[in-house]
């Protein structure tokens, strides 16, 4: 028994949500695939049930995409369609991980996989380099403001471990990289998925790579500073009143925390009204906190009686976002059957509020592949990507998708199908 | 240096946990939480009292009734609603045979899981509700590792994999049309392992059936089943039924849930157990193992 399964170790883990994109011919459901066995996530029923399927299908090898295409459409055609969670831990931490297909038309997917990962895994085929699809993953990572990349340049034993071919690849990569501005740490990894080099543990075939394997980095990377503990945002999610004698003038404000750091005394403001006030105390189940930080679920009172509602957000008075309702945003398109044109109106949801918003301007579509601007077509189809103007029916307390992801994003919605049609990120 | 503020993995689980809870007594107009007695349903119900203490559940419990349980899973459910303050409905699927609503299986290999979709669906309609909560975890089963937190169903109740709403963030759509409703499922990040060092640091109580007792037990295809009333053996099953040391890792229909041979008497023990375990969970249950995608086919149907 190791480590992590002792109690005393699971609880003090912490959590890295991170998502990889790529292909089956990149060696991405290897990779994730050794590190699920390694790591002892897969069990012996599920590899029973992955040789079986894979020997039915006349595959050679144990197929691991068989682990994470669990649905029928997919086996079918053997590809991705869907963004998979996958879970492991080891002593140190415990990994969700988003795995996203790879192809341009799942762009809707990787951005989905991408919106809640801290760090993003993107492979390269040492024999391939960096190509087209290296840069696109890249450049979404880079949009949903993913601080942490690490280039797994794979197939090592392919290129007998050449380190002047990974070389190549990486003042490639740090050349198109330098465009990237979110991106906070680059990490580059010569792997070889297959055999296991420098997965798990380091190589004996690289004695020239002096940098840590896959699993000690993705075990030890700094993410404390990922979120903002700046400015403090709470939107409010719902308010409890117990109605009871013993909490008979309670009003909680429930929420989990979006930003910065509150504690009972200080001083808050309501948004939109303004109202300002001061932390009564900051309530859970299991008894009054000191302070309460994102990502926590807490219900704060106040010591003035202030109506508030579901919608409303709590942020300190020095650093309040201004209300708004125009706002310029960068946009995913994810509707297949629907396409995004100036003038169209939907019903725009930020953190725990909903407005109608109308488009009143699309600026352009980033061409994904050469990151290239395109001004001539302005018809959103799924998948594309680019920069809008929004008006809305009701001010939104929002702040930039660089300086907070929660208060930053927000999905757009058909009024007509309710379908989720676009991810947003707000300049 | 600047203090860290990080939290556990578990408490981030909780609190995302909490986060949905929340947001579905928020966008729909009467959820429900759909109540096992399970370890699964046990901690979202606890997770659920978390997050609106000190006010009650504003939601009731539903429990899906095959009407073939452990008879200790029935005193358990009685005295855990109780506890937390909770109302608690009941589908029958028994009630739905009698009313001649849907057909029982027949034979040794009868079950009862197929019929609970038709009394859990009846259930809903029954107490319109329109958003149900389920304990369902993505690491349990191939076909869950697409779910979403928030899961669209259409008037049939059904589930359409390749039309699911992309989730992204923390906002969830819970919009729809009159007569569809959701599943919610506030769990869909943990895992089993952390299921249970959530009920070790909470000090949640469970069923006894999950700790090691001795019972009348079989063998079928490979599973280990508890000898009950509403079960028909075999000839040479019936021949081999002797006492074992077991205890349970799933709670269902005792019909097709199997019994892990296991000495496994406390959560301790247990989470050895599981860590050094090389099964998942849901392969002691007889039910997943009729095709490949027996999971996916039941879910599209409004299985859980």
């Amino acid at each position: 028994m190791s480590e992590s399964e002792s109690s005393a170790g699971y609880l003090d883990m912490d959590l890295l949500r991170f998502t990889t994109a790529g292909s089956v011919d990149d060696g991405k459901s290897t990779l994730i695939g050794r590190l699920l066995y390694d790591s002892k996530a897969i069990f012996e029923d599920q590899l029973e049930a992955m040789e079986k399927s894979s020997k039915s299908r006349g595959d050679e090898n144990v197929n691991l995409a068989l682990l994470t295409d669990g649905l029928r459409s997919e086996r079918e055609q053997g590809i991705t369609i869907d963004v998979a969670y996958r879970y492991f831990a080891t002593p140190k931490r415990k990994f969700i991980i988003a795995d996203t297909p790879g192809h341009i038309q799942y762009t809707r997917n990787m951005v989905t996989g991408a919106s809640t990962a801290n760090l993003a895994i993107l492979l390269v085929d040492a024999r391939k380099g960096v190509i087209e699809q290296t840069c696109r993953h890249a450049f979404i990572a880079n949009l949903l403001r993913i601080q942490h990349i690490v280039v797994c340049v794979n197939k090592m034993d392919l290129v007998d471990w050449s380190e002047e071919t990974y070389n190549g690849i990486v003042e490639d990569f740090k050349k198109f990289a330098s465009r990237l501005d979110n991106i906070v740490e680059i990490t580059f990894i010569p792997v070889s998925a297959l055999l296991g080099d420098n997965v798990v543990d380091k190589s004996e075939n690289m004695p020239w790579y002096q940098g840590p394997s896959m699993l000690y980095h993705l075990e030890t990377v700094y993410i404390g500073a990922d979120e903002n503990h700046i400015e403090a945002r709470m939107p409010v999610q719902w308010v409890i009143r117990p109605h009871s004698d013993k909490w008979h003038d309670f009003r909680g404000f429930a929420g989990r925390i979006a930003g910065g750091v509150f504690k009972p005394g200080d001083a808050v403001k309501v948004m939109p009204s303004g109202f300002e006030s001061t932390i009564k105390a900051i309530h859970t189940m299991d008894g009054e906190l000191e302070e309460a930080y994102a990502p926590m679920s807490v219900a704060i009172t106040l010591n003035d009686e202030i109506d508030i509602s579901r919608g409303d957000m709590l942020v300190k008075p020095n650093n309040a976002p201004e209300p708004r309702q125009d706002v310029d945003a960068m946009i995913c398109w994810f509707s297949s059957t629907k396409k995004l044109a100036g003038r169209g109106k939907y019903i725009l949801r930020h953190t725990t509020k909903e407005v109608k918003a109308i488009v009143t301007e699309v600026k352009y579509k980033v061409n994904i592949n050469t990151l290239h601007k395109v001004e001539d077509d302005l018809i959103f189809n799924h998948n594309d990507i680019g920069r809008i103007s929004l008006r809305t029916s009701a001010p939104l307390i929002a702040d930039s998708y660089k300086t907070n992801r929660i208060s930053g994003s927000f999905i757009l919605i058909d009024e007509q199908t309710n379908e989720t049609v676009a991810a947003g990120m707000i300049i | 240096m600047a203090k860290d503020y990080t939290i556990t993995h578990l408490k981030q689980l909780e609190s995302e946990a909490i986060y949905i809870l929340r947001e579905t007594a928020a966008q729909f107009e009467k959820p429900v939480l759909l109540f096992s007695g399970g370890k699964d349903s046990i901690v979202m119900a606890y997770l659920a009292k978390k997050a609106f203490w000190p006010a009650k559940l504003p939601f009731p419990l539903l429990h899906v009734d095959t009407g073939h349980n452990f008879p200790e899973t029935m005193e358990f459910r009685d005295k855990f609603v109780e506890e937390i303050g909770a109302e608690l409905h009941v589908a029958s699927v028994q009630k739905a045979i009698d009313e001649g609503k849907v057909t029982e299986e027949t034979g040794p290999y009868a079950s009862r899981n197929g019929l609970q979709t038709v009394a859990l669906l009846e259930g809903l309609e029954e107490g319109q509700y329109d958003a149900a909560l389920g304990g369902g975890r993505r690491d349990e089963e191939k076909a869950r590792a697409k779910e979403r937190f928030f899961s669209h169903r259409d008037a049939f109740g059904q589930w359409d994999p390749k039309n699911q709403r992309p989730e992204l963030w923390n906002i969830f759509n819970g919009r729809k049309q009159h007569g569809e409703h959701f599943r919610v499922f506030p769990l869909s990040n943990w895992t089993e392992m952390d299921i249970w060092q959530y009920i070790k640091l909470e000090n949640i109580e469970l069923p006894n059936l999950y700790f090691s007792h001795e019972r009348e037990c079989f063998v079928r295809n490979g599973v280990v089943m508890g000898i009950t009333d509403f079960m028909e053996l075999l000839p040479e099953e019936k021949a081999n039924v002797k006492k074992m040391t077991v205890r349970f890792r799933t709670i269902g229909d005792a019909t097709c849930t199997g019994a892990a041979l296991s000495t496994a008497a406390t959560l301790d023990d247990i989470i050895d157990e599981v860590a050094a375990a090389r099964q998942t969970e849901r392969g002691t249950r007889a039910d997943d193992k009729r095709s490949e995608t027996a999971m996916e086919d039941r879910k599209k149907e409004g299985y859980f």
